[in-house]
Order: C-alpha cells, then sequence, then structure tokens
C-alpha cells in the first residue's frame, strides 16, 4: 500500500508504524473522576472494528516520524484521504 | 439419510460394487417455518462443532446452523492446521489441554478420517533470556498434564540436519517441543463435525447470510438472513474474522479487531520434516503436508482489514524469516498464497460468553490460533448454550475480563491486538 502523506508526497507503508482507530486520539480527560474507568474501558478496549472507511493512525516511523490519520476502506485497502494527526487532533479541540 | 459408517470393509465392498453406495456427507437444508431452539450463526469449524456437540452432549437436535457462503470457506479452510496445547496461563492452558484431548479421539468418535497427525511440534530457542523463558512455559504445560521436551542443541541439529544452527544473528540454542502436537487436515474436520452434527438431525443451511437480529425488549427472538426470518429460542453467533461487523448489527461493540493473516505452500517435496518449527525470533512457522508441500506463516499484515488477503511487506518478512532458520526453502517454488479474517482480541485470548441481551451468545476473539481449538471451542460452547454456566476450561473466557482487569495477555504486549 501507498501511503500520499501530506508533506511528503507517495510513501511505502512500509515505512510506517500502525496503531489502530482515529478514536486513540480522544483519550479521556476526566481521569481525575470515579467514572471515568468505564471511559478508559471503552478507550483503550473497545473498538467499532469497521468493515469500510476506516480513520486510522500511521506513524511514519522510517521518515519524518509524524503522525498521519489514513482514511482506508478496510475491504479493498484504497485510501482516499490523508491528513497530518495534529490538524484532526486540534479540529477536534484538543492540543496537537 | 441413513447413517453410513465409514469403515476399510465399507471402502472394499464399494470398490468391488462400482462405489454406487456411496451418499452425500451431510443434508444440505432449508429453513424450517417455525424456527429452532438454537440457531449458530457460521458454519465453520466451531460453528459446527459447537452443533454437534449441542446435539451429541445435551441432547439438543432441533438447531439449525447458518452459514453465508458454503461451510468450510472460512477460516476452518485456510488455515496451516497446527494443533498444540503449549499456552503458559492458567486461563488458557487447561482448556487448549482439553482440546488436544478432544482431537486425540475426533476421529473415532466422529467416525471420519481428519487425518489427526501428532506429529510433533517443535519451537527454537535462540538465547538464554528464551531458554528460561521456554522453560516456565514447559513447566506450565507439564502442570496441564499436556507433555513436553527440551531439547538441547546438539539433538536438535540431529534431527534436522537443515536448520542454520550457527546464524550470525540468531544461532540456534535449544528447543521446546511438545510430541503431542501436530496437524490436522483443516476441512476434513468441518466436513466431519457438519457429517456428526446432521446425523443427529441438526440443519445445516449453506447461502444464508444474517443480515439482522430480532431483538424486543433485549432479548434476542431469531434472525433476519438472506433466506426471511428464522424464529430463535437462542442464538450463538460464531462468525470468527467477521465478528465485528455481524455483532454490530445486534448493537454490540466488542474488544476485537479484524486484520488479515496469510499462509504459503510450496511446490511439492521429497520428505524433509515430519514435524512442525518455529522460529523463536523472528515470526515463521512450517510443516510439510502430506502432499509434500512446505506450509509455512508468519505475522498477521498489521492493520485493520476485512480483505481476505494481504499485501508483500509481509510476504517479504514471513520468507526472510524462513531463509533465517531452514536456508533451503529459498530454493523452493511458492505455489500458492491466501489469507484469511483473525478476529483479534485485545489480549490475544479469546471469548466463550453470553451477552448483554438475552438468548444472544457470543464466541469468537480466536486470534490466528482458533483452529487448534476448535474441538473444545465447540465443546465448552454447547455446555454454556445448553446449561447457562461456562465449562470448567473456559471460565476465564469472559467479554467483560477487560473491565475487570483479567486480561489473559500470554505474550503481554497490551491492548494492541496487531502484536499478539
Ligand atoms: C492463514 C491462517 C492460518 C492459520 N493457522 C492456524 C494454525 O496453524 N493453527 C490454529 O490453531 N489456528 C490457525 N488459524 C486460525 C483459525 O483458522 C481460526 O481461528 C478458526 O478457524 C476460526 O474459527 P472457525 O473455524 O469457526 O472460523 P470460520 O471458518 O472463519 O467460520 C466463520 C464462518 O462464519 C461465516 N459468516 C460470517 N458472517 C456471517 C453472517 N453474517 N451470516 C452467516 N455466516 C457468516 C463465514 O462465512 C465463515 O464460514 C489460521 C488462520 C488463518 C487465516
Amino acid at each position: 500500500m501507498i501511503i500520499n502523506h501530506p508533506l511528503l508526497g507517495p510513501r511505502d507503508s512500509e515505512e510506517f508504524v500502525y496503531l489502530g482507530s482515529t478514536d486513540l486520539i480522544d483519550r479521556p480527560t476526566n481521569w481525575e473522576e470515579d467514572a471515568s474507568s468505564e471511559d478508559f474501558y471503552q478507550y483503550q478496549y473497545i473498538r467499532d472494528n469497521i468493515a469500510g472507511n476506516h480513520r486510522e493512525l500511521w506513524y511514519h516511523e522510517q521518515g519524518d516520524q509524524s503522525w498521519l490519520v489514513v482514511t482506508r476502506n478496510t475491504i479493498t485497502h484504497e485510501i482516499t484521504n490523508v491528513e497530518l494527526a495534529q490538524d484532526v487532533s486540534r479540529a477536534m479541540g484538543r492540543g496537537k | 439419510m441413513s447413517k453410513t459408517r465409514y469403515s476399510a470393509f465399507k471402502v472394499l465392498k464399494e470398490a468391488l460394487t462400482g462405489h454406487k453406495g456411496w451418499e452425500p456427507t451431510w443434508r444440505d437444508a432449508e429453513p424450517k417455518a417455525d424456527g429452532y431452539d438454537v440457531i449458530i450463526v457460521g458454519g465453520g469449524g466451531h460453528g459446527l462443532a459447537t452443533a454437534y456437540y449441542l446435539a451429541k452432549n445435551h441432547g439438543i437436535t432441533n438447531i439449525a446452523v447458518l452459514e453465508k457462503g458454503w461451510i468450510g470457506g472460512g477460516n476452518v479452510g485456510r488455515n496451516t492446521t497446527i494443533i498444540r496445547s503449549n499456552y503458559l496461563l492458567p486461563g488458557n492452558e487447561p482448556f487448549y489441554e482439553f482440546s488436544m484431548q478432544l482431537w486425540e479421539n475426533l476421529e473415532q468418535d466422529l467416525n471420519y478420517n481428519a487425518m489427526v497427525s501428532q506429529r510433533g511440534i517443535m519451537n527454537l530457542i535462540h538465547s538464554d533470556a528464551q531458554r528460561d523463558a521456554f522453560i516456565r512455559r514447559g513447566n506450565g504445560m507439564l502442570f496441564a498434564d499436556a507433555g513436553c521436551e527440551y531439547l538441547e542443541a546438539k539433538e536438535v541439529k540431529e534431527r534436522y540436519p537443515f536448520l542454520d544452527m550457527n546464524n550470525a544473528r540468531f544461532p540456534i540454542k535449544a528447543a521446546l517441543a511438545q510430541p503431542r502436537g501436530g496437524t490436522v487436515r483443516h476441512d476434513a474436520v468441518a466436513w466431519g463435525y457438519a457429517r456428526g452434527a446432521s446425523d443427529l438431525g441438526v440443519d445445516i443451511i449453506q447461502n444464508c447470510e444474517v443480515t439482522g437480529f430480532n431483538i424486543e425488549n433485549g432479548k434476542c427472538l431469531g434472525l433476519q438472513t438472506t433466506k426471511g426470518d428464522i424464529k430463535a429460542g437462542r442464538v450463538g453467533v460464531c462468525v470468527a474474522g467477521s465478528s465485528g461487523r455481524v455483532m454490530a448489527k445486534a448493537g454490540i461493540k466488542l474488544p476485537i479487531e479484524s486484520h488479515v493473516l496469510q499462509a504459503f505452500v510450496t511446490e511439492g517435496l521429497k520428505p524433509v520434516m515430519d514435524n512442525v518449527i518455529t522460529f523463536g525470533a523472528g515470526h515463521f512457522y512450517c510443516s510439510q503436508s502430506d502432499k509434500g508441500g512446505l506450509v509455512f506463516g508468519g505475522d498477521i499484515d498489521g492493520y485493520n482489514s476485512y480483505a481476505q488477503r494481504g499485501n508483500l511487506p509481509v510476504v517479504e518478512d514471513v520468507c526472510s524469516g524462513g531463509m533465517a532458520i531452514m536456508p533451503m526453502i529459498g530454493r523452493a517454488r511458492l505455489l500458492r498464497m491466501w489469507g484469511g479474517l483473525m478476529d483479534m482480541s485485545m489480549d490475544g485470548s479469546p471469548f466463550i460468553d453470553s451477552t448483554e441481551i438475552d438468548e444472544l451468545f457470543f464466541n469468537g476473539g480466536w486470534c490466528y490460533g482458533g483452529f487448534k481449538a476448535t474441538p473444545a471451542s465447540g465443546y465448552c460452547y454447547a455446555h454454556l448454550l445448553a446449561t447457562n454456566s461456562s465449562h470448567e476450561v473456559a471460565t476465564a473466557y469472559k467479554l467483560d475480563r477487560f473491565r475487570r482487569g483479567a486480561m489473559i495477555d500470554e505474550k503481554g504486549v497490551g491492548a494492541q491486538p496487531n502484536l499478539h
């Protein structure tokens, strides 16, 4: 698979390390509350496991070491969008 | 359909009478109008074994197995056929040893030749730290009466002279073997259980995809399928790599990701290895089929996938693992390669459990190791479906174990499915 890096252009997916769903950006922030254990459980262990377009985190380990959000179809492996994770994170109202 | 018993005498008789007396191995059925006591979703090894043990051990025979394609078309017909019970953790090892004991008696029980071959499995050891870890594992196996054997480098070399004992990076220092491990003809397992279940009255319904669940007031009443709605007293989902997308139709999210695993087979060669060998420093394992092909595999591709086909970087990774321990494999030509969907769980261990919806049960999370589990998985799932309680060797396989901090993480890598 070729990942079209927003800064570096087309790169072989072998240069990257895969983490998982983009939901992993959205780490619960209520860790001081008792109720947070359920939120952390959902965050850490439960997955949508989508068959279709999946937004996922890839780390460019053998390149510029940036985190990317790749939109990839899990049935066909076709990649339709690649963004910098820091942009996505900011758009979610989080820090970079 | 009358039950034909297979035997040497029957083969001889048919040979002399023009093979006119053979019947279909199992009965292809259509859904009954008034539904079933139990419906199993998924006609893989686990689903068919579940139906068989429900009928045989618990006397429940008004059962259907619904399969969206044809039975044996999923992972049960795509795996590399290795069986073993060499796990470490108490939540796992008694279960896999129970499975091994069922394998040892499977063909007699089913009256079906599944080519169960206890040719042995040998895990290579490449460093002192790994030796310590494997000796610990071996002790775990001895506790569960699974048996094991520790082999010094000299013995390994004597048995398998083709191994690269002095590889510069990964020299072979020793091995941990389980002589009772081995291989089984994978699709014969599906056919054997299908035949056993069918003879006990189970309806096996192919080309019948489950498209939704009829749930009212938190209770599952039946299924929507491509062959219409079917009523069910109880439903057991058992769809391996499709677990995520099937359970999503019931509104249930799982601690599972689907990934693809590839396997490879070379052209037929003369006999060179009479057991299963696994590389301890990278991910590669190999055995030789009865037709002579070297059957091998390694890591999963590493990203979420429902594609049933893999990518080339992993092909290179697996083959370089092979070259590191048995360089002669570089001379063999690759005949076929394929992929299957893995239901990778968050700790690498499976689930056999009830769900938050009444009368809806779940079996999955088998990762790339569910073939060896087929008999015990069916046995324990049938026990759960019939009695509402976990079988004693499957009590740890609960869906809420992450919430309780009770993971069964053999490798200790945490909630990262592509590392298990
Ligand atoms: C390449 C490869 C190598 C492997 N090697 C080994 C090994 O050496 N040893 C080992 O122990 N394990 C191995 N495994 C793992 C093992 O094959 C699986 O864990 C096991 O087969 C899963 O259980 P099953 O047989 O019930 O799955 P499957 O055969 O996949 O059965 C699930 C069935 O559910 C059906 N289904 C899905 N969705 C629906 C629906 N909506 N409605 C109706 N039916 C549906 C599918 O069509 C499928 O037939 C390997 C797997 C692969 C892919």
